[in-house]
């Protein structure tokens, strides 16, 4: 371990600069994948790690590889996770709290007794063995080397890979099908419900949002005649995701009324 | 530079993973650790290429990223029929099983 600290320190190859530079910054990235609140915040760090690790994979002679993990994973996985981030909603920000008590701490002791099994079994395992090198397979070319491979050894499960594509593209349409379990409610039904329902609150429609002296948007809820707010003014999305303004900060009240005179 | 410690940094991001599928909630941060535990496990792949010097790591962690797009796939799938029915994505909600 010390010997191989050593040589890594000394080492002046533009590869050890840009591993010491990139690899602490990626595992400082997925730490923060764990640490932030939102789940967007995440997904792009996420994104930031893959990138990172493309250029681990390109620095290592794996140029094939590297450029797919830019496309399929940077460019697709995060960009398909982004769009159900918003379909199902930015505010589904996780509560960092936990439910299951003790469970962040056994989790913490188990993450160091594992990485650091993992670590002191690779210490172990590696050292003193120097890497062969790529340069002989890559001979002719790394997407000529990668094919050969593939359509020659690992013909079959490439095929079964194909059929496992497949099958995932069916499973996500039968999955993301929704089949109506309730019969469409008609113009007519709707006009009935909103005369003929408890209340004729909303048979006007919904009241639109606040209009004050220094604020008009959508985001502060309407005053009612006897003064108090209007919720069903404002949007419910932006309610959820809190950037509901109060509207107390518009009364009347607050507002500086003194006219200061220009020269 | 010894390859080597590509590997460390491989079982530095497998463990953060492993730790974010336990500890985050929301499914789709779930999801996301898991990527990253693949991820990693990719990156040792690659390495393990470099230090024996044939391609045979480089189709795996090939077949590896195949493996996970319909993993992403089938799984996300999943994750908005849940939060279609339960108005939800977060894992402890879904614990229907349990009453």
């Amino acid at each position: 371990m010390m010997q191989l600290a050593l040589e890594v320190g000394q080492t002046a190859q533009p590869e050890a600069i840009m591993f010491w530079i990139l690899g602490p910054m990626a595992v400082v990235a997925a730490l923060g994948m764990l640490l932030v609140k939102k789940a967007v915040h995440s997904a792009i760090l996420m994104a930031f790690v893959m990138v990172i690790l493309a250029i681990f994979y390109i620095a290592q002679d794996a140029v094939f590889l590297g450029i797919v993990q830019v496309v399929v994973y940077t460019g697709a996985v995060m960009m398909l996770f982004l769009f159900i981030l918003m379909l199902v909603g930015v505010d589904s920000s996780d509560s960092l709290t936990e439910t299951i008590a003790g469970l962040r701490p056994i989790a913490i002791t188990a993450a160091v007794g594992f990485g650091g099994l993992m670590v002191s079994l690779l210490g172990r395992a590696t050292l003193g063995r120097q890497a062969t090198g790529l340069s002989a397979a890559n001979a002719d070319g790394n997407v000529q080397g990668i094919a050969k491979e593939l359509f020659s050894t690992y013909v079959f499960p490439f095929e079964v890979v194909s059929a496992l594509l497949i099958t995932a593209a069916m499973g996500a349409m039968v999955l993301a099908h929704h089949q109506r379990t309730t019969v469409r409610p008609t113009q007519r039904q709707l006009s009935i419900n909103r005369f003929r329902g408890e209340t004729l609150a909303s048979a006007a429609g919904l009241p639109g949002p606040g209009v004050y002296a220094r604020h008009n948007a959508v985001d502060v809820p309407a005053l009612l005649p006897d003064g108090t707010p209007a919720p069903t003014s404002v949007n419910a999305s932006l309610e959820a995701r809190g950037d509901m303004l109060d509207y107390k900060s518009f009364d009347l009240s607050e507002v500086n009324t003194q006219i200061v005179e220009e020269k | 530079m010894n390859a080597a410690n590509y590997l460390y940094i491989s079982a530095l991001l497998f463990t953060i993973g492993a730790v974010g599928v336990v500890v985050r909630r929301n499914a789709i941060v779930v999801f996301m650790c898991i990527e990253l535990m693949l991820n990693a496990a990719n990156l040792s792949f690659v390495t393990f290429s470099r230090i024996n010097g044939n391609l045979d790591g480089q189709v795996m962690a090939f077949f590896t990223m195949v493996v996970a797009a319909c993993e992403v796939v089938v799984g996300l799938a999943i994750i908005v029929t849940i939060y279609r029915s339960r108005r939800s994505a977060s894992v402890d909600d879904a614990s229907l099983l349990k009453r």
